[in-house]
C-alpha cells in the first residue's frame, strides 16, 4: 500500500462540485474536482466539513464511491431525516459550489486490487457506497478476483446503483449481485421480505473453505448481525472487515 | 448506545500525526489484548470521541478537539506499534 507510506498530516482542502447525479429520491452522487488529490484506495472515506458564516461548523464522514483517480472523486450521500450535513449536500449543493474536505482516510477497510482471493461484499442500505468503489476499482485495475455482492435494502426504490450493477452482472466477468429486501420486494419476487440470514449468506456468498476476503458495511446493528452470522458459519473472524455507520458523528 | 469503528478516527488522528494511526497496533492497558486502532469500538456522540477495547470494553483512547487545540488521552494504551516506511 504505497499511500500508507506517504508521511504527512491530513489537511482540509477545498474541492469544486463538477456534477451531481440523482441516484434515488433520497440519495445523490456528487462529483468533485480536487487539485492535488493524490488518488485513494478502494474503501477509503473523506470527512466533509460545512462552516456557517457565524463560524459554526459540522463534519461527517462519507465513503468514496469512485475508483482511484488523480484530482477527482465522487461521493454518494444518503439524505437522513434531520441530517444537518446530508440535507445540505443533497438539497442545496450545486455544480460550481465549493466543498471542504480532508482525506483520503483509512487503511483498514480497503480492498487491494493485487489480491486474487474471492471477495464477499455485504451491504446494508447506503453501506454499499465503499463496496461500489471496490467493484469499480476491480474493473479499473483489470482484477479477475471473483466478487459477490449481497445487498440488503428496504425496497427496490431505495437501492443505489441498480442499473450499473445489473449491467456489470450481465457482462459476466466475475461479479454476482444478490438483493435482499427487508420491507417490500419487487412484484413476483420469489422470497418474502426479510433480513439477511445464514441461508442467504450460504447461497449468495462464498463457502468458508474458499477463504474469501469479506467486507461488511452498513448501520451498526446490520454489521453486527452479518458479522456474527459469518463467524457462526465458519468464516475466519480475521478475514471479515467491517465498517459501521450511524446517525451521529459517523457516516451520515 | 451504538458504536462505530476505529476506522473513523482516521480523519481526526490524521490531523495530529504524520502517519495513519488507525493502522497502528495498540495494546489495551486493561486486558492486554493488542489490536488495531481501526478495530476499536468508537463512541462519537459524546463531546469528544472515545475508543474502547473490542475485547474488554475498557476505554483506550479519548480525543477532544477545540478550535485551536486537541486533547489526546492514551492512558488506556500500554503501547502503540506504528507501521513505518522500511529504512533503506
Amino acid at each position: 500500500m504505497a499511500r500508507a507510506a506517504i508521511l504527512g498530516r491530513l489537511t482540509w482542502q477545498e474541492g469544486t462540485v463538477t456534477a451531481v447525479r440523482e441516484e434515488t429520491s433520497t440519495a445523490r452522487t456528487i462529483a468533485l474536482n480536487l487539485p492535488g488529490w493524490p488518488g485513494h484506495l478502494a474503501g477509503q472515506h473523506v470527512d466533509v466539513r460545512l462552516t456557517a458564516e457565524d463560524g459554526y461548523s459540522a463534519q461527517r464522514s462519507y465513503s468514496i464511491a469512485s475508483p482511484p483517480d488523480d484530482g477527482r472523486l465522487e461521493l454518494t450521500v444518503q439524505r437522513l431525516p434531520d441530517g444537518e450535513v446530508s440535507s445540505y449536500l443533497d438539497d442545496v449543493l450545486e455544480v460550481g459550489y465549493p466543498l471542504e474536505l480532508r482525506g483520503p482516510i483509512g487503511g483498514w477497510f480497503v480492498w487491494d486490487p493485487a489480491s486474487t482471493a474471492p471477495v464477499l461484499l455485504v451491504a446494508g442500505g447506503s453501506g454499499v457506497v465503499p463496496l461500489m468503489a471496490m467493484i469499480r476499482t476491480r474493473e479499473a485495475a483489470g482484477s479477475k478476483a471473483p466478487f459477490r455482492l449481497v445487498y440488503s435494502v428496504r425496497s427496490p426504490d431505495t437501492a443505489l446503483y441498480t442499473e450499473e450493477l445489473a449491467e456489470r452482472q450481465r457482462r459476466g466477468d466475475g461479479l454476482d449481485v444478490s438483493y435482499q429486501y427487508t420491507r417490500t420486494t419487487p412484484p413476483g419476487w420469489a422470497a418474502p421480505p426479510g433480513r439477511i440470514n445464514a441461508e442467504v449468506l450460504a447461497s449468495a456468498g462464498w463457502p468458508p473453505d474458499r477463504h474469501p476476503a469479506v467486507f461488511v458495511c452498513g448501520p451498526t446493528p446490520f454489521v453486527e448481525a452479518v458479522a456474527n452470522l459469518l463467524v457462526n458459519t465458519g468464516h475466519d473472524p480475521g478475514a471479515i472487515k467491517t465498517e459501521r455507520f450511524g446517525p451521529t458523528g459517523g457516516q451520515s | 448506545m451504538s458504536h462505530l469503528d476505529g476506522n473513523m478516527l482516521g480523519g481526526e488522528l490524521g490531523e495530529l500525526f504524520t502517519m495513519d494511526v488507525t493502522m497502528a497496533v495498540a495494546q489495551c492497558a486493561s486486558c492486554g489484548t493488542p489490536g488495531m486502532i481501526a478495530q476499536t469500538m468508537v463512541y462519537a456522540d459524546a463531546p469528544g470521541m472515545i475508543a474502547r477495547c473490542p475485547s474488554c470494553g475498557e476505554i483506550m483512547l479519548r480525543l477532544a478537539r477545540g478550535p485551536d487545540r486537541a486533547w489526546l488521552d492514551l492512558r488506556g494504551v500500554t503501547y502503540l506499534q506504528l507501521p513505518m516506511p522500511a529504512e533503506p
